[in-house]
């Protein structure tokens, strides 16, 4: 949380940046008093941080209605399209991982390793851009916005978060199942895979069982952090696709220079990829037996 | 890596030039490095010598607004009617700048930051954790832009803020490093000798990891270049009117919907594209020979 702190540090004469260069001095002095931020820091930072915790986040600067009016809807539309992506990429990189990590060395292992790779690197609104080209402009099979019309139904919504969540699991998708595909080649290799083999089981009950189960651990972890990545990408996808979620919040404040809202939507980004750790720790232990033993003895 | 640096730690100064040699000889032969090798230094001839080489001025105006790719014109013209192929050749230039003296900064620091926190350990090494802790529960992305709304954009603070943002991230892949070599036998001699912790840090342990810190600098430089991308395009980077790539892409992206001008576009998307893929490839290799 300390990062907050700096946050609060960075933006300067709050009043001078609100009203811009023509405003006099003595304006920007009642804005500033009007405002409390030219209080000293640590109280400025204590009364935001007492505030957020209670939920209130404030007046935005720039509309002047309570920040949290303006965050919380466009909290639930980036849920909405994150939950798209991720019910994407979580099945196709573990399901590619595997099949990489079985297969070593094969020429199915190079397409998805060197693709993953090439598809992680290239910047999502780029390939964002490529994707709106094929399936929106050439294809048009897909809505090249990403807001459905009023009142639309589920399916059709879902469709309209199709292309711009397929861009973040384009660049999810790569680091993912380079995870997925070292642990399934490291639980190939234990020994317990040669003992099930041993035992008799087929090559299905071996990787079902014994395999998978080992090596979706550090998968899960991977995930986790990833959800701090993908809200990254929302800024970009959602600024592309011209969709109000938090990503377009941050930016919109940010431009703007609306830092009781930019510091919230930051905030929030942070608690989000608190609890995301927070609750990869806890599958972790669900899964894996050893540490939830340690921790009760 | 450790099992060549602990040989290379030994007195034969022969010996270790015999490793290096190896090593060298190994990064020759990896596809992947040379792949990409020849991609990036495609994209750095181009910016240092593409002025000379593209075939019009890239930021000269024109009347030919947006027309098809032609022979006049291979990738088009945009909507101020300046030539996109010369502007392709030239639009890595800013970006290869920044990039490459942000991962800079954020290896120097994080290095040491990396070597002191492994090195000494105890109550240093805590606190430091933690707040490197802190900075990565925030994306690079969102982190940046609040830095850049308070600082202003310019290459000097685009600069600095992604390298102070690379600073823990390196630190963190420094210290794990320097915790197994600390324990080694040379560190100990070293101490018996009575060498001061600076010199140790610096002189005896720096050079044992230097193959982690390319590769990750490597990395590095591949997320630099992924973040200035995402920055411009913001509107958070690299201003206008430089014919930075995606600054083109951001200029003209709002073109696409309509089916036509997507020359506008799509080579700037894949010329950034191969950029980074290039970086990757180098790191991907690097990774391979360097890494144990």
């Amino acid at each position: 949380m300390i990062v907050f702190a700096l946050a609060q540090l960075l933006p300067g004469d709050v009043g001078r940046n609100v009203l811009g260069p023509f405003a006099s001095q003595e304006q920007v002095d009642r804005l500033n008093e009007a405002l409390g931020v030219n209080r000293p820091l640590v109280v400025q930072y204590w009364d935001w941080i007492s505030h957020f915790l209670r939920g209130d986040l404030g007046t935005s600067l720039q509309y002047q209605v309570p920040v949290s009016d303006l965050l919380g809807p466009a909290l639930a539309n980036s849920l909405k399209l994150a939950a798209v992506a991720f019910v994407f990429v979580v099945p196709l990189s573990i399901i590619g991982g595997t099949i990489a990590g079985l297969k070593r060395g094969g020429i199915i292992d190079r397409v998805i390793t060197v693709g993953g790779l090439s598809l992680t690197a290239v910047p999502e609104f780029v390939t964002a851009i490529v994707l709106i080209l094929i399936f929106g402009v050439t294809l048009g099979w897909l809505p090249v916005t990403a807001t459905a019309p009023e009142g639309a139904s589920i399916p059709t919504q879902i469709e309209y978060l199709l292309l711009p969540s397929f861009a973040l699991v384009a660049v999810l998708f790569g680091y993912i199942a380079r995870i997925t595909r070292s642990s399934v080649m490291e639980s190939v290799d234990a020994d317990y895979t040669r003992t099930a083999y041993l035992k008799g089981l087929t090559r299905r009950q071996v990787v079902g069982r014994h395999v998978l189960r080992n090596s979706l651990l550090p998968t899960i972890a991977v995930v986790a952090t990833q959800v701090g990545y993908l809200i990254g990408g929302l800024l970009v996808i959602e600024k592309l696709f011209n969709y109000n979620g938090i990503g377009q919040r941050i930016y919109t404040a940010a431009v703007n220079k609306d830092f009781l809202m930019l510091e919230s939507g930051v905030m929030i980004v942070g608690v989000i990829y608190l609890v995301a750790t927070f609750v990869a720790d806890i599958l972790y232990s669900v899964f894996n037996p050893r540490i939830r033993f340690q921790a009760d003895g | 890596m450790s099992g060549m640096s602990e040989a290379a730690a030994g007195i034969q100064p022969r010996e270790r030039d015999i490793a290096r040699r190896e090593t060298l000889r190994q990064l020759a032969k990896s596809k992947t490095l040379i792949a990409g090798v020849l991609i990036v230094g495609f994209w750095v001839a181009c910016a240092l010598f593409g002025s000379t080489i593209a075939p019009d001025d890239p930021l000269e105006l024109t009347d030919v607004v947006l027309a098809p790719p032609s022979g006049a014109h291979w990738f088009g013209t945009d909507a101020l009617g300046r030539d996109v192929f010369s502007r392709v050749i030239v639009g890595a230039s800013e970006t290869l700048k920044i990039a490459p003296l942000a991962t800079l900064l954020g290896i120097v620091l994080g290095t040491t930051i990396g070597l002191i926190t492994g090195y000494f350990r105890g109550i240093v090494d805590e606190s430091i954790s933690r707040v490197i802790d802190a900075f990565l529960a925030l994306p690079l992305i969102v982190l940046a832009v609040t830095a850049l709304v308070g600082l202003g954009s310019s290459n000097t603070t685009l600069i600095i803020v992604i390298g102070v943002a690379f600073t823990p991230i390196v630190a963190r892949t420094v210290r794990a490093t320097v915790l197994g070599e600390r324990e080694l036998d040379y560190v100990d001699a070293a101490k018996l000798r009575g060498e001061g912790s600076g010199y140790i840090m610096f002189v005896e342990i720096l050079p044992n990891i230097t193959g982690p810190i390319i590769v990750e600098a490597t990395v590095r430089l591949g997320y630099a270049i992924f973040a200035v991308a995402g920055l411009t395009f913001l509107g958070f980077g690299v201003q206008p009117p430089s014919p930075d790539w995606s600054l083109q892409i951001a200029d003209n992206y709002q073109l696409l919907s309509s089916g036509t001008y997507w020359w506008t576009v799509l080579f700037a998307a894949l010329a950034v594209s191969s950029l980074v893929v290039g970086v990757n490839l180098i790191a991907d290799g690097l990774q391979q020979v360097l890494d144990r």
